[in-house]
């Protein structure tokens, strides 16, 4: 197991090797020339050339990429054109805020989705699973902004329960985790649903309920930890993409998180906080994947047995 | 019946009727079936696939999945107790603790996320309230006597081999020491030398515990080894029952006779197997009379009339076959 783990790691390597230079190549082909929107219009070829070297972006797509890995080894992510801080900084300033904002939307959606989907499973083409899977749908077609907006309209402008935005304590989280968190909670909720319908058809459960389990340990004990795997898969892959941040709801909600960060980095041609912040987020959804397999040799021993062969 | 032999009845069915309504069509499984069972004795219930034998079973634990399953009965009662007007929560007593059941399909029964202790160990959390560690060693007992280090119970499923496997669901069955043991096929999933002992394991349990045991099966020769009572059932009726002698050496029903006939004789390999010829009926379907009928080769036009009912023969043997009308009549096997 543990072999598997620090094989897994070393893994992470060549990933961020890869992912670093792709956004690199990406950026390098996409932004234009840099070097002019920092100089000005007046600035003589000279003073470009000269600036272009303080900036770093003198030499080959190569040489750039190298002298990059070697910096970001030592935890060094570049200096913002813009406002020349430090992108590991302002990185590390908005991370807290994205982790609070990922962990509190994910709770709302795992708290929305295997309720709604496990009643849905249980009680299949009843009014209850109609109504689960309606709201789903609605989870899954309404768009972000707009529910967003409804819920200022109504908990912030009308009630006055929530601020309508800014990272301020605890209530300012509360309305863009449950704007996400709704939309999120669709697709779980349809997973749950069909991971538990695949689930309660098998034989182990009516060996559990003629031992004399209690229906609802039947379902909550027995059913659901083996359902489990598909819901966890596709948590992963929702938690792996808030943590690169929720630009829509970021926005809606002047939250200070690394969607924003990296959306107005592109429009403002910021290449190294663009590349310091996809790399930095590709580290974290690579550790989050690892976590997710550990966890489901956790959940189902044949995978464990698995990993440690 | 004196109060002495009422005591002893472990379990009493009376016209139990069981059927499941489905989009295309209400598919009659069983059709009044009535089953008396004693103390510390064995019942063989046989009969082809789908003749409601599995059913009956789960609608005698009260299983029968409702949705589709409708369950109808005069009486159902499993040592006296009346099962059949009691709630769900009660009904968890009697599961596992009075009855239990082994089911068909090692490789299915077992839930592959949690350890063959863990499993076992449960109906005893759940009946005797033993805390999580006095279950865990009972389980472990209970793994030794089917013969299974207790070492293993820390193990999961995927680690036991299908033999095993049916061991550990025995195990489970017996573990609060049931009056009345369902097993539902139980050595059908497993190959011949591992039958045997899974039998033979199954007939010494039973005798150490007293517990009575209803054994579903198709397989004749098992019946032969573990039973002393036998019925033979056909599209959800039971057409002959009485004593092990009785169904095997003085076989009335032309339906068992042509079981018995399907049988590969070791003794003479020349001779041609006699397979019952045609399907069993559609249980959405059935015919008005004899349901056996439209595939005997005694029918006669009364038999396509009306439904049969079981008659007594003997003391112990009943049969549900119109062509007995006929004084005359007596089918071709013979005791052997």
């Amino acid at each position: 197991m543990y072999r598997y783990i620090l094989k897994r790691l070393l893994m992470l390597i060549p990933v961020l090797l890869g992912v670093a230079f792709l956004i690199f190549a990406i950026m390098d082909v996409a932004a234009g020339d840099p070097v002019y929107s920092v100089a000005g219009a007046d600035a003589t070829p000279e003073q470009i050339e000269v600036l272009r070297e303080k900036m770093g972006l003198n030499g080959s797509l190569i040489e750039r990429y190298i002298r990059y890995i070697g910096n970001l080894l030592r935890g060094d992510l570049g200096t913002s054109y813009i406002s020349k801080l430090d992108v590991m900084k302002v990185y590390l300033q908005r991370l807290p805020n994205t982790l609070k904002l990922a962990t509190l939307t994910m709770i709302v959606a795992v708290g929305m989705a295997i309720p709604l989907g496990i009643t849905a499973a249980v009680h299949q083409n009843s009014i209850r699973d109609t109504t689960s899977m309606v709201l789903a749908l609605i989870g899954l077609s309404m768009p972000n902004f707009w529910l967003g907006l409804l819920l200022i309209l109504f908990f912030s402008l009308r009630l006055g329960w929530f601020p309508t935005g800014g990272s301020e304590g605890f209530r300012s989280i509360v309305l863009p985790a449950i704007t996400v968190g709704t939309s999120l909670a669709a697709l779980l909720t349809r997973t749950t649903r069909s991971s538990m319908l695949d689930v309660l058809r098998q034989d182990y459960l009516r060996t559990a309920r003629a031992k004399g389990v209690s229906e609802r340990n039947v379902i909550q004990k027995h059913a659901l930890r083996n359902a489990l795997i598909p819901i966890i898969t596709i948590f992963g892959v929702q938690f792996s993409n808030v943590l690169g941040g929720s630009v829509l709801a970021e926005t809606v909600f002047a939250w200070p998180g690394v969607g924003r960060l990296v959306v107005d980095a592109i429009d403002q041609r910021d290449i190294p906080t663009v590349t310091g912040a996809l790399v930095m987020t590709t580290m974290l959804v690579t550790i989050v994947n690892l976590l997710v397999d550990l966890v489901y040799a956790f959940v189902d021993p044949r995978i464990k047995a698995q990993y440690t062969k | 019946m004196t109060n002495q032999e009422a005591n002893e009845i472990i379990l009493n069915i009376r016209n139990l009727k069981v059927r499941y309504e489905t989009q295309d069509g209400i598919v009659k499984a069983v059709n009044g079936v009535d089953l008396t069972l004693r103390k510390k004795r064995t019942l063989g219930l046989v009969g082809e696939t789908g003749a409601g034998k599995t059913t009956t079973a789960l609608a005698i634990m009260r299983l029968v999945p409702n949705p589709p399953g409708v369950v109808e009965c005069d009486k159902l009662e499993i040592g006296g107790q009346d099962i059949l007007s009691l709630p769900e929560h009660k009904l968890e007593h009697v599961r596992g603790n009075d009855v239990s059941m082994i089911f068909q399909d090692p490789m299915t029964a077992l839930n592959p996320v949690f350890t063959v202790g863990d499993q076992i160990a449960e109906s005893l959390e759940i009946h005797e309230h033993l805390s999580v560690k006095d279950a865990k060693e009972r389980a472990g007992d209970m793994l030794e006597l089917v013969g299974i280090p207790r070492e293993r119970a820390n193990e999961y499923p995927h680690q036991f081999s299908g033999g095993m496997k049916q061991r550990v669901v025995i195990a489970i069955a017996l573990a609060c020491n049931p009056q009345l043991l369902l097993a539902d096929e139980p050595t059908t999933a497993l190959d011949v030398t591992i039958q045997a002992q899974v039998l033979e394991l199954m007939n010494e349990l039973k005798e150490k515990y007293d517990t009575s045991m209803i054994m579903i099966t198709h397989d004749l020769g098992c019946v032969a080894e573990v039973c002393d009572e036998v019925a033979v059932m056909y599209a959800g009726r039971i057409v002959e029952e009485g004593t092990l002698e009785d169904v095997f050496n003085r076989t009335m029903h032309p339906y068992t006779e042509g079981l018995f006939n399907s049988l590969p004789n070791i003794k003479d390999r020349k001779a041609k197997l006699k397979p019952i010829k045609g399907l069993m009926p559609d249980p959405t379907n059935l015919p008005v009379g004899c349901s056996f009928a439209p595939r005997c080769n005694y029918a006669t036009d009364a038999c396509l009339i009306a439904q049969p009912q079981l008659r007594s023969i003997s003391q112990t043997h009943r049969i549900a076959c119109t062509a007995y009308d006929n004084p005359e009549f007596h089918i071709e096997r013979r005791i052997l």
